[in-house]
């Protein structure tokens, strides 16, 4: 499994270390193999440690404990090799929406046309024509998040890292856009990593979908899940019905045992 | 249009009050004279080209020494802000330095540079660098984590993202600061010139009260008051300008 690994984690802890507080462990001993152009998703109840997995494979948080791998190399800092979709968006609120999206495409090579017909195109495929000039604080929650993954899609990053992409988005665009994800993902041969608080949306979309426990947060399981993605009617077939009911269970084992170490 | 004229009603009434007090003699011409004698020894004034050639140097004094504290105020905050060692071997001195009553250095600035123009520049670049520096600290202090990681991961450099991200975090911040430190420009200007020089506003306005000059002192006076109004007022459309993508 490994020889063809692309990211690497391996026994990876981290420990937030805030200024003031005690030290909050979030992640314990985990270890993850993702093969170069798989699409995996993380799931685990919140607070777990998601996000911080991802912080640590963008090379944003040192990484103290272990050892993450990308490509062959270790991580040590971040990379337009790994495009991000934050899961509180992180826009640049004084740019506009066009000017976000073209932020990325910047430091590419491109010549000025042609980042502008390209960013134009991906303020259209997330359905934002007509907003280009809009700044970031004149748009709802769902409208920044398009603009978000817009941006990141833009600047064609090899390895995706999204952190609940779609969270901010009601069922019909959520649907669009998974489509449209999908569509990409198997076009361009990217990799994926997905969090999301959707199991039928992991399901759906993920090759293997990994559960984390409650924090510290360990790789609970790794599920294999691959459905017929072209298949409009996967929902509603009986081995996709079982198998969300299946990483349901997971998750609600672990999003109790979460609820316990709160109240005590 | 309209609303603007409402609003500054007062000023008219204030006006009128004092045209009146001074006529009516309530109080003695040479402590205020009417308004309107003002105004004409305002007229004399820019005719004989007095207050241009001493407002000419004034304002030059102003904008030199308060570009260069903002040049060096932001980048000073700023650096601040991104670089421990050096915010700690600073802060100490800014504590220092912020409170103390920058008047008091008009001596030491004469001393160093004479009566002309530096020692004008220094001392307003000295009195304004501070707040510039506190508000470019702060506000790029305030820079989002997430709007840094998110800059790095598209491919900026540590010092491109300086420029992306932490100078516009800044920006509300450290606009403000410049605008303290506008007002500051003002103060510091005409009192070292009341005390040493040979030219501008400050110097014009000692120069004719100590002749018993008082209308076209007033008329100096006045124009100074204006200007520090309208400069701040323009400050202010800049600002909003600048910042126009807060709502
Ligand atoms: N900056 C921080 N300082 C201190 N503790 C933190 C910090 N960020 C996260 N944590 C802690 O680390 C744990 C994991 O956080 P993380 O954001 O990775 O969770 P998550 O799985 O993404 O949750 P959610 O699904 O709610 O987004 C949390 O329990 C939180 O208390
Ligand atoms: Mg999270």
């Amino acid at each position: 499994m490994s020889a063809s690994a692309q990211i690497v984690v391996k026994d990876v802890s981290h420990d937030y270390r805030p200024p003031v507080g005690r030290v909050v462990r979030a992640l314990e001993d985990v270890s993850l193999s993702i093969r170069e152009r798989e699409f995996i998703a993380l799931l685990g109840p919140s607070g777990c440690g998601k996000s911080t997995l991802l912080y640590l494979i963008g090379g944003f948080l040192r990484i103290e404990n272990g050892r993450i791998c990308v490509d062959g190399r270790a991580v040590t800092a971040p990379g337009p090799d790994r495009g991000v979709v934050f899961q509180h968006f992180a826009l640049f609120p004084w740019k506009t929406v066009k000017g976000n999206v073209l932020y990325g495409l910047e430091r590419g090579k491109l010549p000025r046309a042609e980042r502008e017909t390209r960013a134009q195109a991906f303020i259209d495929l997330v359905g934002l024509t007509g907003f280009e000039d809009s700044y970031p604080s004149q748009l709802s929650g769902g409208m920044k998040q398009r603009t978000a993954i817009a941006r990141t899609l833009a600047f064609d990053p090899q390895i995706l890292l999204m952190d609940e992409p779609f969270g901010a988005l009601d069922a019909q665009t959520r649907s669009l856009m998974q489509t449209e994800l999908l569509d990409i993902w198997q076009k361009t041969r990217k990799t994926v990593i997905f969090v999301t608080h959707d199991v039928q949306e992991a399901v759906y979309l993920a090759e293997r979908v990994a559960v984390m426990t409650a924090r510290p947060g360990r790789i609970k399981t790794i599920v294999d899940t691959a459905f017929d993605k072209n298949d409009p009617q996967i929902y509603r077939a009986r081995t996709f019905v079982d198998k969300v009911d299946e990483i349901w269970g997971l998750v609600r084992e672990e999003a109790i045992k979460a609820q316990g170490t709160h109240a005590r | 249009m309209r609303r603007t004229g409402l609003r500054y009603l007062p000023l008219l009434l204030l006006a009128i009050a004092w045209e009146l007090l001074a006529r009516l003699e309530l109080i003695s011409s040479s402590a205020l004279p009417p308004l309107s004698h003002v105004v004409v020894a305002w007229v004399d004034l820019m005719r004989s080209g007095e207050l241009v050639s001493n407002g000419y140097a004034s304002i030059y004094r102003a904008m030199t020494g308060l570009g260069l504290s903002v040049l060096v105020g932001s980048l000073l905050g700023i650096f601040m802000a991104w670089w421990r060692p050096l915010n700690a071997f600073l802060s100490p001195l800014v504590e220092i330095f912020y409170p103390m009553p920058k008047s008091a250095l008009i001596p030491v600035t004469v001393i160093w540079l004479g009566f002309g123009d530096g020692s004008k520049i220094l001392l307003i670049f000295l009195g304004c660098m501070l707040p510039v520096t506190i508000g470019a600290f702060n506000g790029a202090r305030s820079s989002e984590q997430a709007l840094v990681w998110s800059a790095r991961s598209m491919g900026a450099s540590r010092l491109r993202m300086l420029w992306d991200v932490v100078l516009p975090s800044a920006l509300p911040e450290l606009l403000n600061g410049i605008r303290t430190a506008l007002a500051l420009s003002f103060i510091l200007l005409v009192s070292s010139e009341l005390i040493v020089a040979r030219s501008g506003f400050g110097y014009l306005i000692g120069f004719l009260g100590a002749d018993g000059a008082y209308e076209p002192m007033f008329a100096v006076v006045l124009t100074v008051a204006f200007l520090g109004f309208a400069a701040d007022r323009a400050f202010q459309a800049f600002m909003n300008w600048m910042l126009r993508w807060r709502t």
